[in-house]
């Protein structure tokens, strides 16, 4: 089971996490991800598996300021 | 009894704010009358340790009194924290310039500054500069505002542009960094790049400011450790959406505040 904001995601175990930003429509250049407490580099978004018990934070900026 | 006059320790036998109002400064007809960060007209007691700023009014003081004045307004205890904290401001536009004189009318004591752009027309709307400023450096144009409002904090600029490289060193030295950018690709560069590679720096971010919606709907979220984000989350600048002063500076006082809360090491939003 994983989670994202709070949400439990069915059937995400063993996915990239770059394939679950892109499948919920995430614009990449846009978020800041977090698992389990740690910032996970933009650079590993291609490399990091989904494991059971991950807890994703995923934060988007808007334009303004 | 001992209590703190216009800044200095002094010895007094006045127990009210009149009492010490005659000894101190018998000439002056209009004072202006501070007890432990709230002005009063009363005479209400005074006891051992409280903070009294007794100053004439509209006249500019000696620097002394002056910065006792400043600190004197804010609630106790408050300015000796502030006045020893580091904190950046990247990106000088609505929310930073007004973050900026914010941080600086509390008194914080070390403000550093980062833009690489120069104040323009189509800034005036909501960002703190004026006229006199167009085609200045921001970080110049700010610096020389902040110095008006607060000259005992120190500031220090960096003309830059920030980016992934040089972010981390840029920010060294600052335990709280304001973003304050305007494209959300930039926001979310530098709140990656310090999150990665500085995990002990606060970060507090602005995001969906845009429009005159509802004020209510902005608010100070914690999303991380180390990540606060202020703002509606949605609301962004488009064509047809532009950027207003009072929503901007609703949000550049949600960010003002929360750094406010951490300098005083408060970590709830």
């Amino acid at each position: 089971m994983v989670k994202v904001n709070g949400q439990v995601i069915e059937d995400a175990d063993g996915m990239v996490l770059i394939d679950l930003l892109k499948c919920k429509g995430y614009d990449l250049t846009r978020i800041a991800v977090e698992c389990n407490g740690n910032i996970i580099p933009k650079a590993q978004y291609s490399h990091k598996i989904l494991e059971n018990g991950d807890s994703f934070e995923i934060v988007g900026f808007v334009g303004g300021g | 009894m001992k209590i703190k006059i216009n800044g200095k320790e002094t010895e007094t036998d006045g127990a009210s704010l009149y009492r010490i109002k005659s000894a101190f400064c018998p000439t002056v007809q209009n004072p202006v009358v501070i007890l432990n960060g709230f002005q009063t007209a009363e005479d209400l007691p005074v006891q051992e340790g409280d903070e009294v700023v007794l100053i004439e009014k509209g006249k500019m003081p000696g620097k002394d009194v002056l910065e006792a004045m400043i600190s004197a307004r804010h609630t106790p205890h408050v300015y000796e924290k502030v006045k020893q904290a580091h904190v950046a401001v990247a990106g000088l536009g609505g929310l930073g310039s007004n973050i900026a004189v914010a941080l600086a009318r509390t008194g914080v004591g070390h403000l550093h500054l980062v833009d690489f752009d120069v104040v323009e027309p189509s800034n005036l709307n909501r960002q703190q500069y004026g006229i006199r400023h167009l085609g200045m450096l921001k970080t110049e144009a700010l610096r020389s505002e902040l110095a008006e409002i607060n000259p005992y904090i120190n500031i220090t600029v960096d003309t830059v542009l920030i980016t992934a490289d040089n972010a981390a060193e840029l920010f060294a030295g600052d335990e709280i960094v304001c973003e304050a950018f305007d494209k959300p690709e930039a926001k979310a560069m530098l709140v990656n790049t310090l999150l990665e590679k500085c995990p002990r720096k606060k970060i507090v971010s602005g995001s969906g400011m845009a429009g005159y919606e509802s004020s209510n709907s902005i608010v100070t979220k914690r999303h991380m450790k180390n990540l606060y984000m202020c703002g509606d989350g949605e609301t962004k600048a488009m064509v047809g959406r532009g950027l207003m002063a009072p929503r901007v500076l609703t949000c550049a006082g949600h960010q003002a505040n929360m750094i406010l809360r951490l300098i005083l090491g408060i970590e709830e939003v």
